[in-house]
């Protein structure tokens, strides 16, 4: 707390308390600050759907951070959970929410606890609680410890699971909890990176928070990097600037591949996106070029496979994980994402069939009707697909056990058919005849 | 139409050629499905509008009864709103102006196979040894949707098959496709939910919380709504095959509030009752005994023919010695003592027909004036002369004024479509109730009284200006019954004359309980010029006036609530004839007992409380030689000299429609033109008369009883059903738990009961819903009976509690 106050804690809740709500809103706004949780939509423009007029009205952070590969707002909580306070209580302030709802995902217990002594400080300190540094601003916030389930990382499951039912997405319509969230009431779900922006741009401003970046994306944002680079965490990078060649190599960020071997591909943005090759190592840290071409931005994840790399172990690990997260309430996802992972299984085991690859594809594709994005080839005369997708699902979980499924099958497809039983028609087994018994 | 697929639609295109005449219609919403315009109403989904069109779109959690949760994601179709063609689930979204809808685009298509494809893959394809076999959904729409092969060589998912998740219901997870429908019934029309999901992911499945069987009166509706044969009830299993099923439509004639139904047999057995789905009535439900209780028609203890009581006990007879005997029987107390020596007591329980000839023979051919239906249990039939309401107008009254017993316990669809009826918003309720009943929750405001200050209750009530304000906002409808049977009617029905001086513009929704008590009251079952009602005719025969009592489907030693009457009534008349289906305790005082044909087994028309006539329909042979009710009132006429000139049971419901006003025109055609069968509502209004009758301050019987009805009991038609036998709660006393404190012995535990007229050792029970001072047994249960402690002429009784 002391060390925090030192370097101008709270100093960006104190700017905005001393404007009017609206204003902080605008410069909110006016920052085009994107969402840092996945699907990148300015967290402004998402406090602006509440019906007005309707209260009470709720803030909850989403910190069930679990897709793949990400562990960046994990980072935030263990080691500046009062920056996160800070711009919890600059939304509510601004959007006029009356109590905070702050989530933590189940498996982070070291998170939960340095939240926890935070939020001790900050309501004996007076940050927190009624009457805000003497003003009339209130807010209480809770903190949530959630039961481990990714797909509560979905901002209307988490809704549910903080009612205290089974972590199931809502359906949509309506497609924002702003109208009807928590109880029933407008609600705010913003991530836990997202909210963290805020108190730098209030300290110092929008023309700062605007400088730093493209106009389409401002600001920096966190980038977790996993597997095989020489030097793998978390890094702040400029968004739209920043390119994935120089998170992967530059000395300031990874430092390259491990070993000095080659880079095979790379996942951009989280589990659930569409792989890169090296041909996409030039694209900088923006969402529109990195849609185009392909992918998407996601969660702030990259995930690195050099040239070492099992492609089909490397697919079959990220989709075992979704059909295993999948809630299971609709079909596709539950269905499909298990067969998914079987005949990924069978293939991986040895025991798939020529029929096998065209069968994932034809799976997906019930999950995923159309084209599903991917990214260009030239090696293999591919265009880029690019985003968004279609999908038979309420949620994305389902396509995401696609996803690294479709990547991999089109891109690496020869390291499959390496795999596969080498024989053109599978021998038929005499069932079993059944003893009759008098 | 294929040809027309992908067709672009012009945009703006009126979908009907404009007339300037007519001003636009503001519910139509100009739509394209599958490239033909089509004109929607506003707010329809998108999987309605299409079948209006003529495009069905598979579906399989979709229910119209029931809100969408679009899970099963089977009834996706492609929506382009002017943003392109977008995935879209039909059972959710709604039309709008101008949207292109295409249920059979390619990638419609591929969608629908594809989904058919993922529910096969783990549903075990049993269907040869399934019970859905043959009207199963997922058949049928694999057959019509489906991609025709499946691709799926992995182990299929496995868990312990059939498990039992209530006395009546089986569940097979395997076959189960995780629609939400089974859990939403529970859940939202139901209102006991007590099924649901368990696991995620893959190995996501329903199931019943533990050691808390799904004990619903409504467990039956999950397994008519389940698209899959996951959800077996156990009267049925392996009992048919679909196609080998003869069906009828019919009229459930076990309580009064007439759902629909359609009877089904095969090989000339009654084998399944399911619920058709009708506007004005049930909208598809059923309880549990109105759909299993057709096995006490193929009980083994069934009258096959009528019998004449020997020195040796009863005699199976033909029916011509039969019938002579009882028109001698009645003839001679005529002869000797006078028309009004004979009583008839019963004929709620048949049909229009069967009560209308009774009516005729009782009134015109006997001449005896006491004549009655009931049996004390209900209110008198002049409520039926107030202003009427439907089932529909209550439930979207904006009060609905409860004055009844438990509607779930004795009139349980009706208390689903008031349930429905609050949870939609549409209506409060207001309770007076002496206990606290399946509609309290529900409430807006409850309010509980000690028998017999009902009265003191309402007025108090209107005095409130909560109330009067509530009561004063749009329609009123009273639903007005007896809650309790130890006391006298008139408590009740003064209490309803009260409500309804201060709320002029209320109607009456009667709660009388029997099938066809309505109808039997509307059509001649009640007093003549002088005549006595049930309680009169019993004391009559009891002190020897009466000479010949004939019960036509009545039972008053088990069903009158003074069984001491009811006993002495029996023992001391003369001469007793019973028409009945079983040999019931009543029936064993008769000198003939004349076999009468059950439900399932005879056509007609009934009356349900709103006085609505639908038919009945005849699907089996009547058992053994026995006869419909009109049929032995007829016969009995004949050899009393009068020809009622009915030779056939549409010849009755001709003379009805010519006869009685309120039936005028309610034709057998009339009937088979008529959607939602025709109302039957008399004109004249009898004036309900206040009694005035005052209850006694406490006796030295510190509480007060309160006698109710539960759906399973002790009645014939539930013992004589093997599934519904054992479902009976039995015998037992509650009481408020600080109540039972100061009896001083633990819920559970036994306690002496005992009144003025009878002492019975019974098990107590803590419930926090009953009033405080007051006393609960329900009525004829396994064990014991409450009638033993009651009096008919008492306004109200006490009864002692003691420890053991």
């Amino acid at each position: 707390m002391d060390r925090f106050l030192a370097t101008g804690g709270y100093e960006g809740l104190k700017v905005a308390l001393a404007k009017a709500p609206s204003a902080v809103h605008d410069d909110v706004r006016g920052a085009t600050v994107l969402g840092r949780g996945g699907a990148g939509f300015p967290a402004g423009v998402k406090w602006g759907l509440m019906p007005a007029g309707k209260f009470p009205r709720y803030l909850v952070v989403n910190g069930d951070e679990s897709e793949p590969g990400t562990y960046k707002d994990r980072l935030l909580m263990e080691r500046d959970p009062h920056q996160l306070i800070e711009g919890c209580l600059i939304a509510c302030y601004a959007a006029g929410l009356s109590q905070c709802f702050l989530y933590i995902r189940g498996e982070m217990a070291l998170a939960h606890e340095r939240v926890g002594e935070a939020l001790n400080d900050a309501y004996a300190a007076g940050y927190v609680g009624k009457n805000i540094q003497g003003t009339n601003f209130s807010v209480d916030i809770v903190l949530h410890w959630g039961a481990g389930a990714y797909v509560v990382g979905e901002e209307t499951a988490l809704i549910e699971s903080l009612e205290g039912k089974r972590g199931e997405p809502r359906l949509k319509p309506p497609f924002f909890p702003a109208a009807i969230g928590l109880y029933g009431q407008p609600t705010v779900v913003n991530n836990v990176e997202t909210l963290s922006n805020l108190p730098w741009l209030l300290t110092n401003g929008i023309e700062a928070y605007t400088a730093i970046g493209t106009a389409t994306s401002p600001g920096t944002r966190m980038v977790a990097v996993s597997g095989h680079v020489q030097r793998p965490g978390v890094y702040e990078i400029i968004n739209g600037t920043t390119t994935f060649r120089d998170l992967l190599y530059g000395q300031e960020f990874c430092q390259g591949i491990r070993h000095g071997n080659e880079l095979k591909a790379f996942v951009p943005g989280g589990g659930s996106a569409p792989w890169f090759t090296p041909e996409q190592l030039d694209l900088p840290f923006e969402g529109k070029l990195v849609g185009a071409a392909g992918s998407m931005l996601g969660s702030g994840a990259v995930m690195v496979m050099d040239s070492t790399t099992d492609i089909p172990a490397a697919a079959l690990s990220l989709t075992r994980f979704y059909a295993h997260e999948s809630c299971g309430q609709c079909t596709p996802c539950r269905e499909g994402g298990t067969w998914l992972e079987r005949i990924l299984a069978r293939i991986c085991d040895g025991h798939g069939t020529s029929s096998d690859l065209d069968l994932l594809i034809e799976v997906g594709t019930s999950i995923c009707p159309g084209d599903f994005p991917h990214a260009a080839s030239s090696s293999l005369e591919l265009e880029a697909v690019p985003f968004p997708y279609k999908m038979t699902t309420i949620c994305f979980v389902g396509p995401s056990a696609y996803a690294p499924i479709h990547s991999a099958v089109t891109l690496f497809r020869e390291e499959f058919e390496a795999k596969l039983v080498k024989r053109t028609s599978i021998p038929v087994t005499a069932a079993p005849v059944m003893a009759v018994h008098a | 139409m294929t040809d027309t697929v992908n067709a672009p639609a012009e945009s703006g295109e009126p979908a009907q050629p404009g007339e300037d005449t007519t001003p636009p219609d503001p519910n139509a919403v100009n739509v394209t499905i599958n490239g033909v315009a089509h004109v929607a109403r506003k707010g329809q989904l998108i999987i309605e509008a299409a079948a209006d069109a003529g495009q069905y779109v598979p579906r399989f959690c979709y229910h119209k009864r029931m809100t969408p949760v679009g899970k099963c994601r089977m009834c996706l179709v492609e929506a382009d709103s002017g943003r392109g063609p977008a995935v879209t689930v039909s059972c959710m979204v709604t039309v709008a102006p101008d949207m292109k809808i295409a249920t059979d685009s390619p990638t419609a298509k591929r969608m629908q196979e594809g989904m058919l494809e993922l529910f096969l893959a783990n549903h075990p394809l049993d269907c040869p040894v399934c019970d859905k076999g043959g009207e199963c959904p997922l058949q049928d729409q694999a057959f019509s949707h489906g991609p025709g092969e499946s691709r799926y060589v992995e182990e299929k998912r496995h868990f312990e098959k059939p498990i039992p998740i209530s006395e009546l219901v089986f569940l097979d997870r395997e076959r189960c496709i995780l629609c939400d429908l089974c859990t939403r019934f529970a859940d939202e029309v139901a209102g006991d939910p007590l099924i649901s999901f368990t696991f995620r992911g893959n190995t996501t499945q329903v199931n019943t919380f533990p050691d808390e069987p799904f004990a619903s009166y409504f467990s039956g509706n999950t397994v008519q709504i389940c698209p899959v044969g996951a959800l077996t009830a156990k009267p049925y299993r392996f009992k048919a095959r679909p196609w080998d099923l003869e069906q009828a439509e019919s009229t459930c004639t076990t309580c009064a509030v007439g759902c629909r139904t359609v009877v089904q047999s095969s090989r000339d057995e009654l084998l399944r009752y399911q619920g058709v789905d009708n506007d004005a009535v049930n909208r598809g439900w059923l309880c549990d005994k109105g759909r299993f209780g057709f096995e006490a028609v193929n009980s083994a203890a069934r009258l096959q023919a009528p019998a004449v009581r020997t020195s040796d006990g009863f005699a199976s007879t033909g029916w011509n010695a039969a019938l002579d005997a009882a028109a001698a029987l009645i003839k001679g107390a005529v002869t000797s003592h006078g028309a009004a020596s004979v009583g008839i007591i019963g004929g709620a329980r048949g049909t229009n027909e069967d009560a209308y000839a009774w009516a005729r023979l009782a009134h015109d051919v006997i001449g005896t004036p006491h004549v009655y239906a009931q049996q004390l249990d209900s209110l008198r039939s002049e409520v039926l002369d107030l202003p009427r309401a439907t089932i529909d107008e209550a439930a979207n009254a904006a009060t609905i004024v409860l004055m009844a017993p438990d509607l779930k316990e004795e009139l349980p669809v009706l208390y689903l479509r008031l349930r429905d009826a609050v949870a939609k918003r549409r209506s409060r309720i207001l309770e007076f109730t002496p206990r606290s009943t399946g509609l309290t929750k529900a409430a807006w405001r409850s309010i509980a009284y000690r028998p017999g200050q009902q009265g003191d209750a309402v007025t108090t009530a209107l005095a409130d200006p909560d109330v009067a304000a509530q009561l004063a906002a749009g329609a009123v409808v009273v639903v007005a019954g007896k809650p309790n049977l130890a006391e006298a009617g008139s408590f009740q029905t003064d209490a309803l004359l009260t409500l309804l001086e201060a709320v002029p513009h209320a109607k009456v929704l009667p709660a009388f309980r029997r099938g066809n008590v309505v109808g039997a009251l509307q059509l001649g079952m009640v007093p003549g010029e002088g005549g006595n009602f049930a309680a009169g005719i019993l004391a009559d025969a009891a002190n020897g006036v009466l000479q010949c009592l004939v019960l036509v489907g009545a039972d008053p030693l088990a069903d009158f609530p003074d069984s001491d009457l009811a006993r002495r009534a029996l023992s001391t008349v003369p001469v007793v004839i019973a028409v009945d289906t079983f040999l019931t305790p009543s029936a064993q005082h008769a000198h003939v007992v004349l076999a009468a044909a059950a439900g399932g087994e005879k056509s007609g028309t009934v009356t349900n409380l709103e006085g609505r006539v639908q038919t009945v329909t005849k699907k089996v042979t009547v058992t053994g030689t026995s006869r419909p009710d009109w049929m032995i009132a007829t016969e009995l006429a004949s050899r009393l000299g009068h020809d009622l000139g009915f030779t056939s049971v549409e010849d009755v419901t001709e003379a009805i429609a010519a006869n009685v006003p309120a039936y005028a025109g309610i034709t057998s055609a009339a009937l088979k033109a008529a959607k939602d069968g025709l109302l039957a509502v008399p004109e004249r209004r009898r004036s309900l008369a206040r009694v005035g009758l005052v209850a006694p301050m406490s006796t030295g019987y510190d509480y007060r009883l309160v006698v109710g009805r539960e759906l399973y009991d002790n009645g014939v038609n539930t013992r004589m059903s093997p599934s519904l036998a054992g479902l009976a709660r039995g015998m037992r006393v509650l009481v408020h738990p600080l109540d039972l404190e100061r009896i001083g012995v633990p819920s559970g535990g036994q306690v002496r009961v005992s009144s003025p007229k009878a002492s019975m050792d019974l098990t107590v029970v803590a419930d926090a819903g009953i009033t405080r001072w007051t006393a609960w047994m329900p009525f004829n249960q396994p064990g014991g009976c409450a009638a033993d402690f009651l009096d008919a002429t008492a306004a109200v009784t006490d009864v002692r509690i003691e420890a053991l």
